[in-house]
């Protein structure tokens, strides 16, 4: 089955595409700067991988009219953080939301192309966004704890799933979760006092625990530190190095250096288009694509 | 070449004068505004209460009454004659009242309804029989008009004598104002000193669970279907419109429709809460419906992705979080929805409500009328006293919609959150 998948997905889809992406990584040579508005930019450097945890192919994005995203092909590789960077705008947060398909809730828009986790194509009819959400968590721009109290925030998942037998095996969840978080030590003294009590960095703790409280497997963070103080982005950034060893991670960021920091591939999205995806270290080091080396010198962004 | 250029400082202050005074002027113009309003409510409350505070005492004549045992003597102590003992006792006191006429001038100072008291007396304690008792018993209103200073001391329907008579009474110490029971306990009556709001209390009672039993979950509902699950297309458009369409009807409409659909094609009995209930929903749900959908809208889409991201639902999404968020909002439009109704005069006259009705209704399907409907038939009332009668039961109205809407402000206060 999954021989079947690599096979499907490795296998060219038409003269050009022979020397676009390979599952052995070669990367293509193309031509530079395409214009938004035409034929989609084809992708450089490595988007493909080996054993990859989600798969992505030819995953276009619209939002009525509006073509958001345009034929993004991308593998995220288990137990990594993979970082997302590109100007405003240019279609990483609704790419992320694919991958959980919160983009359901938004009228007009449609999404089209593959997403496999576990050889599943999550958008196919069959498939229920209920527990793909319990496998796939995500954490948010603004922190948004539920106007409950601390445990209550953290115990919700696992309620909704029933994943705890009894209280004390919720006490169990809730106390591993808040710990996971690093946020034990802080809140453990005042579990029933509101989760919006609590400061901006310590709520974005919070929904982190509260998303790991459902045991996913593939955690969404979108611009999770972006309102947020360098300390409390400090912890977070922890937090993420820490939780890659459990869970694969895909981060946005509009911090060049977090992603940095925090992750080991990065894609870098522009008007819609997957431009270049690589190891961290040689994106920002040597960049392939002149879009990508314009946007980490800071020529634009 | 322009040496007095001036700097931005510059320009910025001459500006700041005007638009300091065009923050004033506004601030001056809500002020009087609202001390117009201001001024506007307290002469309603001043002018009703001025008038209606006096019907919450009457004029009381009390009685030597003696429970004379030979009226009793047919089997039905219910049925005795008990106009006979009011008649005997106030015969006894002015002794020189001989002539017919005379003497039913003097009758005539005690209400008809002294008799019923006795009767109750008696019912309720059969060892009175026999017996001699002091009794405070409710006077004719024209005498109670007189007490109170609306009618002039020469009489109005009064004349001399029983003008001479009341005077005696009240040297004799005889005749008090005292608090009024009967407004609060009695249903409508012809006799104005009989009348009271219960009955019309009861009905506005009976309606309004109606109203509230059938509007609020169908309304809120119909909100949640309509903002969380209903597609937005032409038809959900078209049906929203009518729903806004629906709360600016005249209330009237409403019960002609009443009188139409229930009454005439369903047969439901006339002058029912129930049926009044109905009515009266059909206006209330559009302001539930809109007001609810406000509150739904209002409840931040961050909390709606929240719970979404973690596996929840649809409609769990909606039941745990957005509820209980909106809910403040839900239940100040239901509240106020609510007070609406409470108020409302027209569609019950339709579907006859505003019938005359003596018994206290004990259900949804007794005969009955609103409490604002008993306002509109006293004020149609001849009578000099029932004036004083339609400005109390207007303020127990007052009263009753000042303390649903202070309800509906602790309600929210109590439900709101922050997020
Ligand atoms: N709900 C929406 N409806 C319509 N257009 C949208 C919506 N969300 C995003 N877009 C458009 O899609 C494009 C990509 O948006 P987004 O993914 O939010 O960008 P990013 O997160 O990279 O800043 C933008 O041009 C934006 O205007
Ligand atoms: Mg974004």
């Amino acid at each position: 089955m999954k021989l079947a998948f690599q096979h499907k997905y490795s296998a060219p889809k038409d003269s050009k595409g022979d020397s676009l992406g390979r599952v052995d990584g070669k990367p293509a040579k193309t031509q530079e700067g395409m214009a938004p508005g035409q034929s989609p930019a084809p992708t450089v450097g490595t988007p493909y991988v080996d054993n990859p945890r989600v798969i992505c192919r030819n995953v276009n994005v619209h939002y009525n009219e509006k073509h958001a995203l345009r034929e993004v092909s991308l593998d995220i590789a288990n137990h990594q953080v993979i970082a997302m960077i590109g100007p405003s705008g240019c279609g990483k947060s609704t790419f992320i939301r694919c991958l959980n398909r919160m983009n359901d809730t938004i009228e007009g828009c449609r999404v089209t192309g593959d997403i496999l986790l576990d050889d599943q194509n999550i958008y196919a009819k069959q498939v229920d966004v209920v527990p793909l959400r319990a496998q796939v968590g995500m954490v948010f721009q603004k922190p948004n704890p539920f106007p409950k109290s601390i445990y209550d925030n953290v115990a919700y998942g696992p309620k909704i799933h029933g994943l705890a037998g009894n209280r004390a095996e919720l006490d169990e969840i809730v106390e591993t979760s808040l710990q996971k978080a690093g946020l034990w030590a802080e809140v453990k003294d005042r579990l029933t006092h509101s989760g919006t009590s609590l400061s901006g960095g310590q709520q974005q703790r919070l929904c982190i625990a509260r998303t790991i409280a459902v045991g996913p497997e593939v955690i969404l963070m979108d611009e999770p530190c972006s309102a947020l103080d360098p300390i409390a982005t400090g912890k977070i950034e922890e937090l993420i190095d820490e939780l890659r060893r459990q869970y694969t991670i895909v981060i946005v960021t509009h911090s060049m250096q977090q992603a940095a920091r925090v992750s080991q591939r990065t894609a870098y999205f522009h008007l819609g288009d997957l431009i270049e995806v690589g190891k961290t270290e040689q994106i920002f080091t040597t960049p392939r694509h002149r879009l990508t080396q314009d946007y980490i010198t800071g020529r634009f962004g | 070449m322009d040496t007095t250029q001036l700097k931005t400082i510059d320009i910025v202050k001459q500006g700041l004068e005007r638009r300091y005074r065009a923050e004033r002027r506004f601030r001056r113009m809500g002020l009087a505004a609202i001390l117009i309003s201001l001024a506007f409510l307290s002469f309603l409350f001043i002018t009703i209460a001025s008038k209606g505070y006096s019907a919450f005492v009457q004029t009381r004549i009390q009685l030597d009454i003696h429970f004379d045992p030979q009226i009793f003597t047919e089997g039905d102590i219910g049925a005795a004659d008990y106009p006979r003992l009011v008649k005997a006792s106030m015969a006894a006191m002015f002794p020189t009242v001989t002539g017919r006429t005379e003497k039913r001038q003097l009758y005539a100072l005690i209400s008809s309804g002294a008799a019923f008291q006795l009767r109750r007396m008696v019912l309720e304690d059969r060892a009175l029989i026999g017996t001699r008792q002091s009794v405070w018993l409710p006077a004719d209103d024209d005498v109670d008009m007189l007490v109170k200073g609306h009618l002039e001391w020469d009489g109005g329907r009064l004349t001399p004598a029983q003008v001479k008579w009341i005077e005696h009474l009240a040297t004799q110490g005889q005749l008090e104002k005292k608090f009024n029971t009967t407004f609060f306990t009695a249903g409508d009556s012809r006799e104005p000193e009989l009348a009271g709001i219960w009955g019309a209390v009861s009905g506005s009672f009976f309606t309004l669970i109606v109203t509230l039993l059938l509007s609020f979950p169908i309304g809120v509902a119909t909100a949640i279907y309509m903002q969380e699950f209903a597609p937005r297309n032409r038809w959900t458009d078209l049906i929203e419109v009518n729903i806004n369409n629906l709360a600016a009807v005249p209330s009237i409409v409403f019960g002609l429709l009443g009188l139409a659909v229930f009454l005439n094609a369903f047969g439901l009995p006339r002058s029912a809460p129930l049926v009044g209930g109905l009515v009266l929903s059909l206006m209330t749900l559009p302001t539930i419906i809109i007001a609810s959908r406000a509150a739904l809208q209002a409840v931040p889409p961050s909390i709606r992705d929240a719970a979404l991201s973690v596996g929840a639902s649809k409609m769990q999404m909606i039941v745990h979080h957005v509820l209980p968020l909106a809910l403040p909002g839900i239940l100040t439009g239901t509240i106020i929805g609510m007070a609406r109704a409470l108020g409302e005069t027209a569609p019950l006259l339709m579907i006859g409500m505003v019938a005359f009705i003596v018994d206290i209704p004990s259900g949804f399907l007794d005969p009955a009328t609103a409490l604002p409907v008993q306002i509109f038939l006293w004020a149609d009332s001849p009578e000099r006293a029932f004036v004083e009668l339609t400005s109390a039961a207007t303020l127990a109205l007052l009263v009753f919609l000042i303390v649903m809407n202070g309800l509906a402000v602790l309600l929210r206060k109590k439900f709101e959150r922050r997020w």
